[in-house]
């Protein structure tokens, strides 16, 4: 595939406003408003609004719709996974990232050779997105968040398992679960339903709107219920979900001493759940874990690995462990977020 | 042992007592004997067996992931038993992971030897929650919050008996205690509580104060100094001895002195104390010998520990509970009257016509060592817990300190959404001339639900900054902060560490400028001063000070 003059760092490449494509004259989840814009995935660090022109699944313009007021200004082009179009002199494509509803690698195509652009992914089945898809290429870039030999990510059953224990064993008090509201929600919501748990689940306002929009594209979420419509609702031995910040915050004081639960692959070191407050910490994370990481890298056998926004020393350290050429790649505007 | 783990793991992060004593009760109501016994053993610090080294889990580490990935984990996580566990994978084919009694049987056997490879057999087989767990168990440090005293509270609760009842059999009982739970849950005969030195369960004192006097007659009680040090209870029988702290933990191991120097069969009740020749050292000397294991002989010589008597609880083969504290008290007088023992002496009675007379004599009584007077009535019988109406204790009046609001932070549980946790300062000579606050503590009660409300609201009103999880306010609000003592401090910034402060008043009407200087705490630490430039409530300026405070 690849042809050995083509530096791959001379069409793909790193700018204070993100990661550029040359040939094609656009950016990879730009961290500011550009003239063109290739989006793999709805999350606040990968999709901003103001761009001219941006292209990205049905799903992720959808959410991007929802969140960003109809974005009226953006001239929004919609591709669907496996199929391809032509920008300047460069193909791009979209697989399933596995992350959320919606998210792709963006796969990139320039005189023979192939890069990857990952976004964020995972490896573990996700009931609201179809499963990652490894594409061979000649440069793999992939996300870092979780890179550390110490996260592992229990299963989810387990973790949800934990949950409803705890429901039965404190049941006058008020689980109030702290997820973010894209894409970690509506998992939640249907790994309890997976798990048997039929009762109504209350939802902090904040998280409405994005539910009401996975339901649209058929997650069937169950009996949801904003609690704000709570007549006579005393939230006893109930699981209401929220954004994390909430569970600190004065809108938590109606509920019957509440628990704060939270979920997030963070959960995963003791003193990073005690730094949120979480009472009973979720390991539920739609990143990759560390044998994830390990896993991609071989199934998807580039020669180069370029390592982003997280613990990216450890990747790369590892990757070249198996030959790999790896090298960190620092991009603009990514930040720790709810993982 | 993954049971016990994920009760581990609940308990770490659950602030709430009562929560943790449900999560205990769940747990020993539904592990099998004898699991839930060597897990009592373990919450009560009972299990014994040489602990692994930090050395070996390191080895064990890098021999799976490489120096440089287990460096980066442990820099990571902070914790060498936790990046372990994190790291470590599951191997299915490792087969059924250990039980907690296959864990300690197998451990209290095991060579030192054959330990790493037990060892790495079962961190294969056991999920990362049990790693985690089985891990603390061995380097002896589970630090889930956890007292001896809950972890008895929450197996009483399973049988619906009092603590004490349990606290009684105790000490007659070993781990796995099978016959504790069976009494407990199947119906069985309750365990003899006559083995040896067990400790009885210590008769405690309510609050009181002066204007609360009047309504009492003064000639039925009787007056003790209030000892600033442990109280204690000395138990010994059939060759057996015990120091017991008042909630039942086995002190011994930290005071051999004074096991030595038993030489009696009896139980009595006293306050530990550090004694120099004549003179009670401060309490921070006394803290020097608690939480310990072993002692150095330097420390038993330099911290010689006594014990102050006050009351006798079984003399003779005879329980004198029953008997009124005129008859226990003339009993123990007889006692010590008989022989000589330079370690252990006899709290005097202080005595008075009225109310007025006692009052007078404790704002005279400047002494260190002394937190106030115990009253208790002549006819009062021996009774455990906390009766309301025959014992009183009149503590100082304590310090206080108009002190500046400068950071607050939100609390646990019931408090996550307020801002609950306050850090006060007070005036000091600034690096670039001008006045500056310098913190000199942090206190999270002391106020009502509705002050709390208002203090939340104020923190977020004015807030100018925020650092993760504290928020630093406007220098504006003066606090009234009482607080029981003061001691020199080369942690704290402002060099002064105050005991047990609490939120007394919330002074709106006071301008910040007005609060007190460092300077007037400092003076507190001389005990020549006469008279403390303090606003209220300074009779007793020179107070032994430390951080810790023995009964909240």
């Amino acid at each position: 595939m690849a042809t050995e003059t083509l530096n791959p760092r001379k069409w793909l490449y790193p700018t204070p406003r993100g990661l550029y494509c040359e040939p094609g004259d656009f950016y990879v989840d730009p961290a500011f408003a550009v003239p063109r814009a290739v989006i793999t995935h709805g999350h606040g660090d990968h999709a901003r609004p103001g761009h001219r022109r941006a292209l990205a699944t049905p799903e992720t313009l959808a959410i991007m719709r929802t969140r960003f007021q109809d974005m009226p200004d953006t001239d929004q082009q919609a591709l669907k996974y496996g199929e391809s179009v032509r920008i300047g002199e460069v193909e791009v494509g979209f697989a399933p990232a596995g992350h959320i509803l919606g998210s792709a690698q963006a796969v990139l195509a320039y005189r023979g050779q192939r890069i990857v652009v990952s976004g964020d992914y995972k490896r573990r089945p996700d009931p609201t997105c179809p499963p990652f898809e490894p594409v061979p290429c000649d440069v793999f870039i992939t996300e870092a968040t979780f890179a550390l030999p110490v996260f592992h990510h229990p299963s989810d059953a387990g973790e949800i398992g934990k949950l409803l224990r705890s429901v039965a064993t404190f049941p006058e008090r008020t689980h109030l679960v702290g997820v973010y509201a894209l894409g970690k929600c509506q998992r939640v919501i249907r790994l309890l339903r997976e798990a048997g748990y039929d009762k109504r689940i209350w939802l902090h306002g904040g998280l409405m709107s994005l539910c009401k929009l996975y339901q649209e594209h058929g997650v069937d979420l169950g009996d949801v219920a904003p609690v704000s419509e709570a007549i006579l609702e005393t939230f006893k031995g109930a699981i209401v979900l929220c954004p994390p910040s909430a569970i600190a915050d004065r809108w938590s004081r109606r509920f019957a001493d509440p628990i704060a639960a939270v979920c997030s692959g963070w959960m995963n070191v003791r003193a990073r759940a005690r730094q949120r407050g979480a009472e009973l910490p979720l390991v539920i994370s739609d990143h990759a874990d560390w044998p994830e990481l390990a896993q991609t890298l071989k199934d998807v056998g580039a020669p180069k690995v370029w390592v982003t926004h997280g613990r990216e020393e450890a990747l790369v350290h590892y990757a070249r462990g198996l030959g790999i050429d790896a090298e960190a790649l620092h991009l603009a505007g990514r930040e720790e977020e709810d993982s | 042992m993954q049971a016990f783990a994920r009760l581990l793991d609940s308990l770490s992060f659950q602030p709430a007592r009562n929560a943790k004593l449900r999560l205990i009760e769940t747990y020993l109501r539904e592990a099998p004997d004898p699991d839930r016994g060597w897990a009592l053993a373990a919450l009560t610090g009972g299990l014994d067996f040489p602990s692994a080294k930090p050395a070996l889990l390191r080895g064990f580490g890098q021999e799976k992931i490489g120096e440089e990935l287990f460096a980066l984990s442990y820099d990571y996580v902070g914790d060498l038993a936790e990046t372990l566990a994190l790291i470590w994978e599951t191997d299915p084919a490792a087969g059924p992971p250990p039980t907690l009694a296959e864990v300690v049987e197998t451990l209290q056997r095991a060579t030192r030897t054959q330990t790493p490879a037990i060892l790495k057999r079962w961190l294969d087989a056991l999920d990362s929650t049990g790693r985690w767990a089985l891990l603390k168990l061995l380097t002896g440090a589970l630090r889930v919050g956890v007292s001896a005293r809950l972890a008895k509270q929450a197996v009483a609760n399973i049988g619906n008996q009092p603590v004490d009842a349990v606290e009684e059999v105790w000490h007659g009982l070993e781990a796995p205690y099978r016959p504790l739970f069976d009494w407990l849950l199947h119906g069985a005969p309750r365990p003899s509580s006559n083995a040896g030195a067990a400790f009885l369960p210590a008769m405690l004192a309510n609050p009181i104060d002066r204007s609360e006097l009047d309504a009492l007659d003064p000639a039925h009680f009787r007056a003790e100094w209030k000892w600033d040090g442990i109280r204690v209870q000395v138990a010994a029988s059939g060759g057996l001895k015990r120091l017991y702290s008042r909630a039942g933990e086995d002190v011994s191991g930290a005071f051999p002195d004074i096991i030595e120097a038993i030489d009696f069969e009896g139980v009595f009740d006293g306050e530990l104390l550090v004694r120099r020749e004549t003179a009670v050292a401060p309490f921070n000397d006394l803290q020097q010998r608690l939480n310990r294991k072993t002692v150095t002989p330097k420390m038993l010589k330099e911290h010689p520990a006594h014990i102050r008597l006050y009351d006798v609880l079984w003399l003779e083969g005879q329980d004198l509970r029953g008997l009124s504290f005129d008859e226990r008290r003339a009993r123990l007088e007889a006692w010590m009257a008989l022989k000589e023992r330079p370690r252990f002496d006899l709290s005097p009675l202080v005595t008075f016509a009225d109310w007025a007379e006692l009052a007078a004599k404790r704002e005279e009584m400047r002494a260190d060592g002394i937190e106030g007077l115990m009253l208790k009535r002549g006819d009062s019988a021996y009774l455990s817990g906390r009766p309301k109406g025959p014992w009183f204790k009149w503590k100082r009046d304590p310090m206080l300190a108009d002190c500046v609001l400068m950071y607050a932070q939100r609390g646990h549980g019931k408090r996550s959404s307020f801002y609950s946790d306050f850090t006060f300062g007070c005036w000091r000579d600034g690096s670039a001339g001008g006045r500056e606050l310098a913190p000199v503590g942090k206190a999270y009660f002391g106020f009502t639900d509705e002050e709390l409300r208002w203090l939340d609201k104020w923190v977020r009103d004015h807030t100018i900054n925020r650092y993760g999880p504290v928020r630093e306010v406007e220098q504006k609000l003066v606090l009234e902060i009482a607080f029981d003592g003061i001691a020199r401090s080369t942690r704290h910034k402002s060099g002064v560490a105050m005991r047990f402060p609490r939120i007394n008043r919330i002074r709106i009407d006071k301008p910040a400028a007005e609060a007190d200087a460092v300077d007037n705490l400092l003076r507190l630490l001389t005990k020549s001063e006469p008279e403390s430039p303090l606003a209220g409530g300074m009779s007793h300026a020179h107070y032994p000070g430390v951080t810790l405070t023995e009964e909240p």
